[in-house]
């Protein structure tokens, strides 16, 4: 316990330090920012106004930047300590291989969530402020969304830095992971399926088994129910699991994904060699 | 029969196709100082990686008769390590030191204590980022980890390369106040570098020992040798070169005396060998202690 506190605490703060993650704050920090400067909150869409629609907005642009962000930015500061040395060093002190690397992902964990979920709540602080009202129930889904977010792809991070032995292979594996996810949105989906390629159950598997498309269409599914923007593919996704049914899958399927994904990094990494 | 602080059993490490060590049989008694030398891919720094529980390998290491990599926290508590290379670490010199002192129930004012005893001040230094750190200061704080605990095997590799000749004094003392108490695995590419620290050579070559043999070195590591330097004539290269180790010239600048770290005595005599031509007189007088 004591090698998991120490390894997350340094984690957290070396990274706090690193340029990365300034740029990662800013981004996100600015987002919002600018969706309050140009009264994003003013306009409206698909009946959405005032923070509701900043949220939405809000989660597409973070459904976009953060999985690529904190994929290439996790493979390139663990693999990186590891080429350049440090593990070498630090792994020399009595710390246990479990308390180095739990560690290590609970304090990353800490830093990529925070300043996307900071960045959210000072929006509604600001709302809240402005008299703008608050759409909690949006607001909180959104919030545990994110936090599987970021869980999901730093488990699939540790897994690729683990397997990876130097940092351009892992930047290299992290990039082809994070295009395997985009090509296989519903929209490459859907070209398969009208060319008759795949069988429409094969496809929307598919995009079940895809953690990007499980956010996005998590996201669809707090202001559109019925999911009708997705089409034909709404009813198999309503009819198996239900609106709600839905919004739970999408929640535990990417955390287990992310579970899974840094139990096999440890996995690999306690059996192989450190540095 | 007491068993040996270090036991490496035929330990082979291969990576892809290469094999790196071949087959390593080396028996460490407790209180033992080796010097562990070879040139560059001899296969020393991989030894020492397999010896901190760092790689796996074949064959069998143990450490006071435990595996480094199934008893990691228990092997590693008594192991003082420091690196040939000081590792980019982009953490604070106080955050290294509460990380140390911390896994290793140390107390981060003894690290302190070592440091200012080499002539660091790393408790001032705290909030400075390591890797802003001199290449010598570097080391210092990480020999100050090393040292500024209860470890009672040190794994040293090229541990004063970086030093000056002040420090390296100091550290040749701190070594010398574990004499008997801890075991120590000294890497170096040269024996000149740490022949009177060790009282043994190994030597490897391609991933073999090639030599195991006894050191007769008398001089104590806390022994101190006085000198006296006296040239033929005035050299502002030579007057800087005795300047680092300390030492003061008279008016004149042709007499030099000073005062070398017994352990250090090669080293100095490498350095004077270079004005052969220039020297006219030179005593070399061990201090009674």
């Amino acid at each position: 316990m004591k090698s998991l506190c120490l390894s997350a605490g340094l984690d957290a703060l070396t990274s706090l330090r690193a340029r990365w993650f300034q740029i990662y704050t800013l981004i996100f920090g600015g987002i919002v920012a600018l969706f309050f400067l140009f009264g994003l909150t003013e306009s409206r869409i698909l009946g959405f106004i005032g923070l509701s629609r900043l949220l939405v907005t809000y989660i597409q642009l973070t459904i976009a930047i953060m999985p690529i962000f904190v994929l290439i930015t996790t493979v390139r500061s663990v693999a990186g300590e590891r080429e350049a040395g440090i593990y070498e060093y630090l792994l020399a002190l009595p710390v246990s291989l479990a308390g180095w690397y739990w560690g290590k992902t609970l304090g990353r964990y800490v830093v990529i969530f925070a300043p996307v979920f900071l960045a959210m709540l000072g929006a509604v602080g600001w709302a809240s402020l402005q008299g703008i009202e608050v759409p909690w129930n949006i607001f909180g889904y959104y919030t545990a969304l994110l936090a599987v977010m970021a869980a999901c792809f730093l488990g699939i991070g540790m897994l690729i830095s683990a397997l990876a032995r130097s940092t351009d292979m892992a930047q290299g594996i992290a990039f082809v992971v994070w295009l395997g996810f985009l090509l296989f949105l519903d929209l490459i989906l859907l070209g398969v399926m009208i060319q008759g390629k795949i069988a429409p159950e094969t496809a929307v598997l598919m995009a079940l088994t895809n953690p990007l498309q499980v956010f996005r269409t998590a996201a669809l599914s707090l202001f559109d129910p019925q999911l009708i923007v997705l089409g034909p593919s709404a009813y198999v996704i309503l009819d198996t699991f239900g609106a709600t049914g839905y919004r739970v899958f999408a929640l535990l399927y990417p955390l287990a994904l992310g579970l899974v994904s840094a139990l096999c990094g440890y996995l690999v990494f306690r059996r192989g060699d450190l540095p | 029969m007491i068993a040996p602080a270090l036991q490496f059993n035929r330990v082979v490490k291969t990576f892809r196709r290469a094999r790196v060590l071949d087959g390593v049989d080396l028996s460490i008694a407790a209180g033992e100082r080796v010097a562990l030398i070879g040139s560059n891919g001899a296969g020393k720094t991989t030894l020492i990686r397999c010896l901190l529980g760092e790689y796996v390998h074949s064959g069998q290491i143990r450490v006071h008769g435990l595996s480094p990599r199934q008893h990691r926290a228990t092997v590693l508590t008594r192991v003082g390590f420091v690196p040939q290379l000081p590792p980019p670490l982009k953490m604070s010199v106080g955050q290294l030191v509460r990380f140390s002192a911390a896994l290793c129930d140390a107390a981060p004012r003894d690290i302190y204590a070592v440091a200012e005893r080499l002539g660091l001040d790393a408790a001032r230094l705290a909030t400075r980022l390591f890797v802003q750190l001199s290449g010598g200061m570097k080391q210092k704080l990480l020999i100050a980890i090393a040292l500024g605990r209860r470890a009672d095997l040190l794994i040293l590799d090229e541990p004063a390369a970086n030093l000056d000749p002040e420090a390296r004094k100091t550290f040749f003392e701190l070594l010398g106040e574990r004499l008997g108490h801890a075991t120590m695995l000294i890497s170096s590419h040269r024996i000149d570098e740490v022949s009177a620290l060790v009282g043994r050579v190994v030597e490897m070559d391609m991933g073999r020992i090639v030599l195991d043999d006894v050191v007769a070195d008398a001089v104590a590591l806390n022994s101190v040798v006085d000198c006296r330097v006296r040239v033929k004539r005035v050299e502002a290269a030579f007057a800087a070169a005795l300047s680092e180790w300390n030492f003061s010239g008279d008016t004149s600048g042709l007499d030099w005396t000073g005062e070398v770290s017994g352990a250090d005595r090669l080293r100095f005599l490498g350095v004077i060998a270079r004005y052969t031509a220039l020297i006219d007189d030179f005593s070399l007088t061990e201090r009674k202690l």
